[in-house]
């Protein structure tokens, strides 16, 4: 346990704040919350926090609860699990999950925990976190597909002092950036990552300035009780007492082999509480794919997922969480046994999002879409020039993709669009520039988006030509089960990955490898999945099925799939539309089952390698 | 031929303002606009401002205008069908839109995603390919790009936009296909990427091209259109319009590169916002422009507007440089409301707009908005001097009660001081991004405040930011047109580069910027302004090797006198405003992006009026009592009428001061002081 040491012992007092200051201070936390995301965007050099945004920030209160932020970290685990003191000026590193009570999961991800004083009393904590492209290991970008322990995934960093009272610790910092292949990214988006907890902790002062720290610290507290108030009302309008609901989704495998790991979810409300209950998932990985996950995200998630559509403008906070049990069983997917590998973890987290909205859409109509949080998908590519200018000199990578967005109760899903907050893509001109690669490619793939009334987005293809040899990396997955479609929507299409060798030759490349050797002249063209679809297909406007063919969206045949038939100039054929649908409504069951996984998963294991091109996985196996 | 002419064109009204350029007096005339056609009611307006000054049409030398035509067309969806040409491999650039989705986690569920500016099916790629450092890939195939401009033009595009992969290093392509376009679409506009922003970034550049395409033939339309009908009515002088970075081009400039003057409304205030403060001795001010549904805010520093690289209007962000001003959708109009399950006090983004407006306009409105909570305090007289509304405090107050009665809040005038706690405060967050955000602290400023709502609320942003004094311009409302008539031709030309430092040297940096100045001072020699007469500045985007951001950067000239001292000074000057803006330094290399030339002629000299002495009681402007409501009690305020006070009349606060378009509220412990240029300056009685 962290011993916390203020020079002001006065305790801070609980005062009355009216609903206008409360407002106010929200409103001052939002905006302070966005700077922080401003300053690293600008400052940071790793093409994976400056142009895709990987990163994630958080304002907490006197005890670290978060009062503003949007995902991940924990800093009472943070600071339960940190031996030492902690006073003004110091400023906290780690990358150890298993240190911090998996307030950071995998340990590409460099979390920044810093005290904000004020008159000599602790006010609130400001932490951030950003993936740092390559923390050293075996391979570029420190992501092994093959890792069995985290020992194999670079530099592990324990929770230190980066600063102690204002003083960098330069040494520790000059072994840590020893370890890792592009030290001048690393530093910069460190620099950017305590200039942002730096900066909201200047905006933190400010508002106790103007308000008090009393009237500051308890309008936090009226910030938490209000989201209490909501959700306890939330959960017993939202859900029966006692009845439990289930859901289930996949990750496809592990990248040793293994998969496909089932992943479970169950909810019980109990009065005014629920528990959320990962029992009966799959053993721990083999491979790197465990997501060892926090209670206390696992509540931040949930309450995420229930609220944005009450109050989109609420700021989202921890003042719920004790109307939410969780239980995650020890050696499980969930929380695995160190020193297990974790780097791959990025599948699951999406995968909690699909199995979330599976979970409470059963009973909130408004909320339930379809699936397609289904990775982050990773691509990574590195080497030395050999030749020109730049010959010899290192070049590396680390990018995301982005697959179709699933359809959803107001709309069609996005294509080629991002689920995670602030991401976006890293553009073509720019990746020409600063890497040997030429993109040949970049559009979205017709017709696998999941037919429904709302469209599933469609899934990306992007093609790279190297211009020089080197390696690859690849992290993806929903290659093998589908993403779900809803209320009668279909399945999204799958992910797939292929190089076309400068020798003419196609090789289909599994969806988590790394040390693929590429050469000049290979074309790699990396296909994400398509969202689910939402809705009865045959109840879709004949006229927008025949403008998305015309747009190249969905094809002539994919029209058919919503019982459409389009002319040859891409319009509605009406009586032929008329006629495929009613043969297409026969026999159908009513109503159209709620989910859509596809074909039994015994069936699609049989047809792995007829239909990916990849062998099938072997059933996990318990360590 | 001594007289200039401002012209804004509002959603509502159209203001004019003719100055006399030797006696600084000016005349102003505000008329309704005319959506169907916006040069009605400017030459209307114009003949009632010459009418007022009784001169004939034929004495305006120049007509300023800054139009909201380009900004309309994209905020009402009416721009042209726009045609897109594209690399083979990248019809889909818009659709992805680097497939960001805004909001949090979960936002996506919420999102309605806008339509491409670009119809997917009015894009089509073509064979061809350059690579990043500008070389021939794959030649360009002309069969195939005339086979894909007929299929557009079978479609019936009204506008043609072509923007190539890496065609900012080399634009041979581009043009080529202009000239065959020409051929093909006779008659049709062409926007060429590496015309419009010749920069790295293929979405950026595609957006900022296609929005240009969209909305040239309704701007080239308006201008023809408007230069035809003051010609028919007999001026004489020539029409220029402003752009968005503040400076004036000559109408057909603007045709040409119509996303340039998106932002030209917003501009014209800060310009004229500009103008005020120098006349009342201050340079360093915070600008706060107040409108029904919207406010728009920036930084002035020493006189000149802070530039930012990007306008965003609406949905869309394209990259065109203009005034830095940011927008937040708060305003008059602005509707408060309690979410059940939180029971928090939201204001905005929802407006009540012109229809059906605030409950107080009597038009049928019957949420509560800002305005409202303005007239249930007594902020807003009811008989307003000179108003040509009667606003319904009644309806105002039944509106406001349902906010009191889902909230704790325990009085009407409690929750309408809670509406405008919050909008203030959401006004405030828009002014910490201009100001703490770049590093600037707000009470380092002053504050001038204009737009119809701004004067209302200007004393309460005053006491949030700290900004001193505040300015409340004569006429508020018609600041735009001050800023069309008192700002000059400027042009500017662009280069991106990236270049790390030590692939540059001065000589040829210097060659570059001596080349750039050329071009943009040709526009202005074009307008018959001697090269003697033009300021030039030059400015460069600089990073560090690896970032993916610039820091526009000043470049001082004089250093590139051949000595070597050039390149120095420049990263010298990034990492002074590096450390200013993030507290740290790096040590990698410093890289130049983008360098740019503005050449200027010289402002205008447009006099000021000057208000006679009439000493420190403004009793002689005094017209009646008024309740209001101001921190938590009810009290009386004096009301004046701003048309009779005189320079150095001080007005304690509590106290209203009328006039026609505007409202100006001073709180209780607060005095407005007359500046004799007009302006109320608003200062705290009692600093601590």
């Amino acid at each position: 346990m962290a011993h916390l040491i203020e020079t002001a012992t006065t305790p801070l007092k609980s005062v009355d704040v009216d609903v206008i200051t409360l407002d106010l201070v929200e409103n001052a936390l939002r905006h302070a919350r966005y700077e922080m995301d401003e300053v690293l965007f600008r400052t940071a050099l790793s093409p994976g926090i400056r142009e895709q945004h990987d990163e994630f920030p958080l304002i907490g209160d006197p005890e670290g609860k978060m009062v503003v932020g949007q995902f991940g970290l924990s800093i009472p685990d943070f600071l339960a699990n940190f031996d030492g003191t902690i006073e003004e000026g110091d400023v906290l590193l780690t990358s150890d999950p298993y240190a911090c009570g998996a307030a950071i999961s995998h340990a590409n991800d460099w979390l920044i925990v810093m005290p904000i004083f004020f008159e000599g009393r602790i006010v609130g904590w400001s932490s951030m976190f950003g993936h740092m492209s390559d923390v050293g290991g075996k391979t570029p970008a420190s992501m092994p597909t093959d890792a069995r322990t985290i020992f194999e995934e670079g530099v592990v960093i324990p929770p230190f002092k980066l600063y102690n009272k204002g003083v960098l610790a330069e040494d520790a910092l000059r072994i840590i950036l020893n370890q890792v292949r592009k030290p001048d990214w690393n530093r910069a988006d460190l620099n950017g990552l305590v200039a942002a907890c730096r900066t909201a902790g200047r905006r933190v002062v400010e508002l106790c300035e103007r308000f008090g720290a009393d009237v500051y610290t308890s309008a936090l507290e009226a910030l938490m009780d209000r989201n209490y108030r909501a959700m306890k009302a939330l959960l017993a309008m939202v859900f029966k007492e006692n009845e439990t609901l289930q859901f289930t989704d996949y990750i496809c495998d592990d990248g040793v082999g293994y998969g496909p790991y089932e992943l479970k979810l169950s909810l019980t409300r109990v009065g005014d509480k629920v528990t959320l209950d990962f029992s009966g998932s799959s053993p721990q990985a083999q491979g790197p794919i465990n997501y060892y996950i926090n209670e206390n995200l696992v509540r931040m998630f949930f309450g995420i997922y229930m609220i944005t559509v009450a109050d989109p403008q609420i700021l989202w906070n921890d003042g719920f969480y004790p109307l939410v049990d969780v239980i995650i069983p020890d050696d499980s997917f969930w929380k695995p046994k160190y020193p297990a590998a974790l780097n791959a973890r990025n599948h699951g987290i999406g995968r909690v999002f699909d199995l979330f909205g599976g979970l409470l859409g059963q009973t909130n109509p408004d909320l339930l879409n379809a699936a397609g949080f289904s990775s982050s998908p990773h691509f990574m590519f590195s080497g030395n020039y050999t030749e020109g200018d730049r010959k010899g000199e290192w070049f590396q990578l680390y990018s995301i993709g982005f697959g179709g967005i699933p359809g959803r109760p107001i709309g069609d899903g996005p294509d080629g669009h991002s689920l995670w907050p602030s991401f976006v893509n890293i553009p073509c001109e720019y990746l020409e520039s600063y890497y040997p690669l030429r993109i040949e490619k970049w559009e979205t793939v017709s017709d696998t988006g999941g037919a429904g009334l709302h469209r599933g987005g469609n899934g990306v293809d992007v093609a790279y030509r190297f211009l020089e040899p080197g390696t690859i990396a690849i992290h993806d997955d929903r290659w093998l089960t589908y993403p779900w479609g809803v209320n009668g929507g279909e399945p999204g299409a799958r992910g797939t990955k292929w190089i076309d060798r400068a020798d003419g030759t196609r090789e289909v490349i599994a969806s988590k490898v790394i040390d693929v050797p590429v050469n000049k002249g290979d074309v790699l063209h990396f296909v994400t999945w398509g969202g689910g679809g939402w809705g009865d297909a045959l109840k879709r406007d004949p006229e927008l099925v025949a403008l998305e063919v015309r747009r190249g969206l969905v094809t002539d045949d994919g029209a058919k799939g919503y019982g459409v038939v389009v002319t040859s100039d891409g319009h509605v054929d009406a009586a032929g539309t008329d006629k495929l649908r009613a043969e297409m409504s026969k026999g159908r069951p009513t109503p159209l089952p709620t989910f859509n996984m596809g074909p039994p998963l015994a069936t699609i294991l049989e047809r792995c390698l007829e239909e990916t091109g990849l062998p099938a996985p072997q059933p996990p196996i318990r360590i | 031929m001594a007289y200039r002419l401002g012209v804004d064109v509002g959603g509502t009204f159209t203001d004019i303002l003719l100055v006399d350029e030797k006696s600084g007096a000016t005349y102003r005339a505000k008329t309704s606009s005319t959506p169907e056609d916006q040069s009605i009611g400017v030459v209307r307006g114009i003949e009632q401002a010459c009418g007022l000054a009784g001169i004939t049409l034929d004495e305006i030398s120049d007509v300023l205008h800054g139009t909201t035509v380009a900004t309309n067309a994209i905020l009402e969806g009416k721009g042209a069908r726009v045609g897109l040409v594209t690399t083979e491999g990248f019809r889909q650039v818009l659709q992805i839109a680097r497939s960001f989705v805004p909001g949090g986690l979960a936002g996506w569920i919420i999102w309605p995603k806008p339509e491409p500016l670009a119809s997917l099916e009015d894009t089509v790629e073509v064979k061809e390919r350059i690579g990043a450092k500008g070389e021939v890939v794959t030649a360009l195939d002309e069969e195939d790009v005339r086979k894909q401009l007929r299929k557009l033009k079978s479609q019936g595009i009204e506008a043609l936009s072509v923007s190539l992969i890496n065609s900012y290093t080399n634009d041979a392509h581009e043009k080529r296909i202009g000239e065959l376009a020409a051929e093909e679409l006779p008659g049709i506009a062409v926007s060429l990427s590496s015309d419009v922003l010749p920069e790295l970034r293929e979405y950026e550049r595609t957006i900022t091209t296609v929005a240009n395409a969209y909305v040239q033939p309704q701007v080239n339309k308006y201008m023809r259109h408007l230069e035809a009908q003051l010609t028919d009515a007999g001026v004489k002088g020539k029409l220029f319009i402003l752009k968005s970075d503040g400076g004036l081009i000559s109408a057909r400039t603007a045709g040409d590169n119509p996303v340039s003057v998106m932002m030209s409304g917003p501009a014209g205030g800060v310009i004229g916002a500009a103008w005020v403060a120098e006349q009342a001795g201050y340079k360093d001010f915070l600008t706060f422009d107040m409108g029904g549904t919207s406010t728009d805010v920036a930084l002035v520093q020493n006189l000149t507007p802070r530039i930012g690289r990007e306008t965003t209007v609406g949905d869309l962000t394209v990259r065109a440089t203009s005034v830095d001003v940011r927008t937040v959708g708060a305003g008059g109009g602005s509707i408060a409301h309690v979410p059940l399950l939180t029971q928090a006090l939201r204001v905005g983004p929802q407006s009540a707009g012109a229809s059906p407006g605030p409950a107080a306009y009597g038009k049928g409105g019957t949420e509560p908005t800002v305005t409202d909570a303005n007239v249930v305090l007594g902020y807003l007289p009811t008989e307003l001097a000179g108003g040509e509304i009667k606003l319904d405090r009644e309806a105002s107050r039944s509106a406001v009660k349902s906010i009191m009665e889902a909230t704790s809040l325990g009085s009407i005038e409690a929750a309408a001081s809670g509406i405008i706690d919050i909008v203030n405060e959401n006004m405030f967050g828009a002014l910490r991004l201009v100001s703490v955000q770049q590093g600037f602290d707000p009470r380092d400023f002053a504050l001038v405040a204009f737009g119809g709502a701004g004067p209302l609320h200007a004393n309460a942003i005053g006491r949030l930011t700290g900004a001193w004094p505040v300015i409340i311009p004569p006429s508020p409302g018609v600041l735009c047109a001050y800023g069309d008539a008192t700002t000059s031709l400027r042009d500017e030309s662009v280069r991106t580069l990236i270049r790390s430092f030590h692939e540059l040297d001065d000589v040829m940096l210097k060659g570059l910027l001596d080349e750039l100045a050329a071009n943009a001072s040709a526009s202005l020699l074009a307008e018959g302004i001697p090269q003697k007469d033009h300021t030039l500045v030059y400015s460069a985007d600089l990073r560090y090797h690896g970032q993916g951001f610039e820091i526009p950067i000043v470049i001082d000239i004089s250093k590139f006198d051949g000595k070597g001292a050039g390149l120095k000074s420049l990263s010298d000057a990034f990492d002074a405003e590096h450390e200013r803006l993030f507290s740290f330094l790096l040590k990698n290399e410093h890289e130049l992006v983008t360098v740019r030339a503005t050449a200027s002629a010289p402002r205008p000299d447009v006099a000021s009026p000057t208000l006679p002495e009439g000493g420190t009681d403004p009793s002689a402007a005094f017209t009646f009592e008024s309740d209001v409501w101001i921190d938590g009690a009810s009290t009386m305020a004096k009301v004046y009428d701003r048309t009779k006070l005189l320079a150095n009349n001080v007005i304690t606060g509590p106290a209203i001061v009328t006039e026609m378009d505007s409202t100006t509220l001073i709180l209780s412990d607060h005095a407005a002081t007359v500046h004799a240029s007009g302006s109320l300056l608003i200062r705290p009685t009692s600093k601590n």
